[in-house]
């Protein structure tokens, strides 16, 4: 053992090549070459009358998401979802952080970090699961409020629930490395409050913002769990994508639905890496 | 920028309405738990907690507890090993395509966990099945360790670009040899950023639900699957709601646990 420790300590390729040899095979062999099957498989059909895997390019799958109003109806819907959400977190989460960072005393803060990053651990299906009852005819909203019951609101009503603390602890870390100095700096300098934070926060705002982004669009966009948890009759683009795996069996169209959201996040995270977002990560 | 007293109140106020939001859903769980009420009409007439004894002797929940575990902790080991292997590679050594590989260590959770999962699904299917290895709790395992690689890495390489490599080298000029000081000095450096990093991966496991839906033989039950079928069952909701408040208390214990153990910025990130 301890002559091979030494031989492998004299050639350190050969360690890097013992250290990466196992990973690599794991994350590139399997889970990249998985997901390269699946968007060739997106290029192949299924006979619709043996159900029968023909693996022969096509497009023809492409041009029915395109051309067909049902499907971009659903991309449409499942975009304005993610977008609602990621407003609402964010509305909810600028104020609790800059709350936490800059005006809790440091005991009370250390608590509040706690109280918000305690929920993440908590279950995702039990926290739609108390929504649903929450939600459920003659239930607690159901009795305060008289509404708004299962349904696509109810569906932008939980998941900015489920993903607000994936919102405010990046903007938290953001304003909290922002000196309390550069505050005061500005403030003295003559500067009201509006100016101060437009000129001082919102620089280290935005790229905080963008961060928590991430994480709320891209979860709303391939969420399917809670769709079909409280959203009643509503679906969203993961829900095609089950639905065409399962009942259907028809696993190259549910493949090529499957890239749309891929895409988009890609989109989204070259459109969001400008501002600085992935560090803040 | 100096803050009014009324803005300091009503962010204070926003402040404990956001955590209301937070903390009222919870709770309700907790409470509902205990209402004697077959029906659930709200708000609740009588408590009981005859449910809790019936979750108890309740075999569905209580085998499919024990397979979430399993799976939580096979996922857990492969996720330390591959893990800490990546974190040493990309941060003691130069090598081409290091800063691809740690994107790509990014994607099987950035990515929607049902790409993930039926990317998984049809490799294994057309892939190890004619090998013989058809989908059971081994391919649960092999889906969830795929994600949680991350959770590790991200804690170990943060630990090792801290802690730097001056003790290992002392360690090496004072004549121990590699296996040595991989033990009594590597290894406690980042033990507990391999505790607060495993208790992540253990907890993303556990909670997952789309990736397993696609990898799971037949037969293989986690808590969340058993919850999801069961959870539009009506006879089914008293027992429902007795694994739904076991599982908001356990929650409290991961946020405690890495507290004592790595300080508070431990488990900050779930990525």
């Amino acid at each position: 053992m301890s002559t091979l420790g030494s031989f492998l300590h004299r050639h350190p390729r050969l360690r890097l090549a013992g250290l990466l040899s196992a990973p690599l095979l794991w994350l590139v062999v399997a889970y990249l070459g998985a997901l390269a099957v699946l968007l060739v498989s997106a290029f192949w059909s299924v006979n619709s009358f043996t159900g029968v895997l023909t693996k022969q390019f096509t497009v023809a799958n492409f041009r029915t998401i395109l051309t067909e109003e049902v499907y971009r109806n659903v991309t449409l819907r499942s975009l304005w979802v993610a977008l609602s959400v990621t407003i609402i977190c964010v509305v909810l989460a600028v104020p609790m952080a800059f709350y936490m960072a800059k005006v809790a005393s440091p005991r009370t803060r250390k608590w509040l970090v706690i109280a918000i990053l305690t929920p993440l651990w908590a279950s995702y299906l039990v926290k739609a699961y108390a929504w649903r009852i929450l939600l459920a005819n003659d239930g607690p909203m159901d009795s305060i409020f008289g509404g708004p019951g299962y349904g696509l609101f109810a569906v932008v009503l939980v998941l900015s629930y489920m993903w607000l603390p994936y919102m405010i602890l990046p903007i938290y870390a953001g304003l909290e490395r922002l000196p309390d100095s550069m505050l005061e700096a500005s403030a003295d300098l003559g500067a009201r409050a509006g100016r101060t934070f437009r000129r001082i926060v919102l620089p280290v705002l935005i790229p905080s913002v963008f961060a928590g982004s991430i994480f709320t669009f891209s979860l709303s966009l391939g969420d399917y769990i809670t769709v079909q948890i409280v959203g009643g009759k509503s679906q969203l683009i993961g829900n095609l994508v089950y639905a065409n795996i399962g009942a259907a069996n028809n696993l190259p169209f549910a493949a090529a639905i499957a890239t749309v959201p891929v895409v988009i996040m890609v989109i989204y995270l070259v459109a969001v890496r400008r501002s600085g977002a992935l560090e803040e990560l | 920028m100096t803050l009014s007293p009324f803005a300091k109140i009503a962010l204070r106020v926003f402040m404990g309405l956001g955590l209301l939001f937070i903390y009222v859903p919870l709770m309700l769980v907790l409470i509902n738990s205990f209402n004697g009420d077959r029906t659930f009409g709200w708000p609740p007439h009588d408590f009981t907690t005859r449910w809790w004894s019936a979750a108890w002797d309740n075999t569905g929940a209580r085998s499919a507890l024990l397979t979430s575990v399993k799976a939580g902790l096979g996922a857990t080991a492969i996720a330390l090993v591959l893990g800490t292997m990546v974190a040493f590679a990309v941060q003691r050594f130069k090598f081409f395509g290091r800063d691809t590989l740690s994107l790509l260590i990014v994607l099987p959770i950035a990515l929607p966990g049902i790409v993930t999962g039926i990317a998984l699904d049809s490799a294994w299917r057309s892939v190890i099945e004619p090998l013989g290895i058809g989908k059971g709790l081994f391919s649960v395992i092999v889906g969830h360790a795929t994600f949680c690689v991350v959770t590790i890495y991200n804690n170990v390489l943060a630990r090792l670009r801290r802690t730097g490599v001056n003790l290992e080298d002392a360690s090496a000029d004072l004549g121990a040899s590699p296996g040595q000081t991989f033990r009594y000095v590597t290894f406690p450096m980042i033990r507990s950023a391999l505790l607060a990093g495993g208790l992540l991966a253990f907890a993303l496991s556990f909670d997952e639900i789309i990736v397993t839906t696609f990898t799971a033989g037949p037969g293989v039950t986690t808590l969340p699957i058993w919850i999801f079928n069961n959870l539009f069952r009506p006879n089914q909701a008293p027992i429902v709601n007795v694994v739904a408040a076991v599982l908001v208390v356990l929650s409290v214990v991961p946020v405690w646990l890495a507290q004592r153990v790595a300080g508070p910025e431990a488990g900050a990130s779930r990525t």
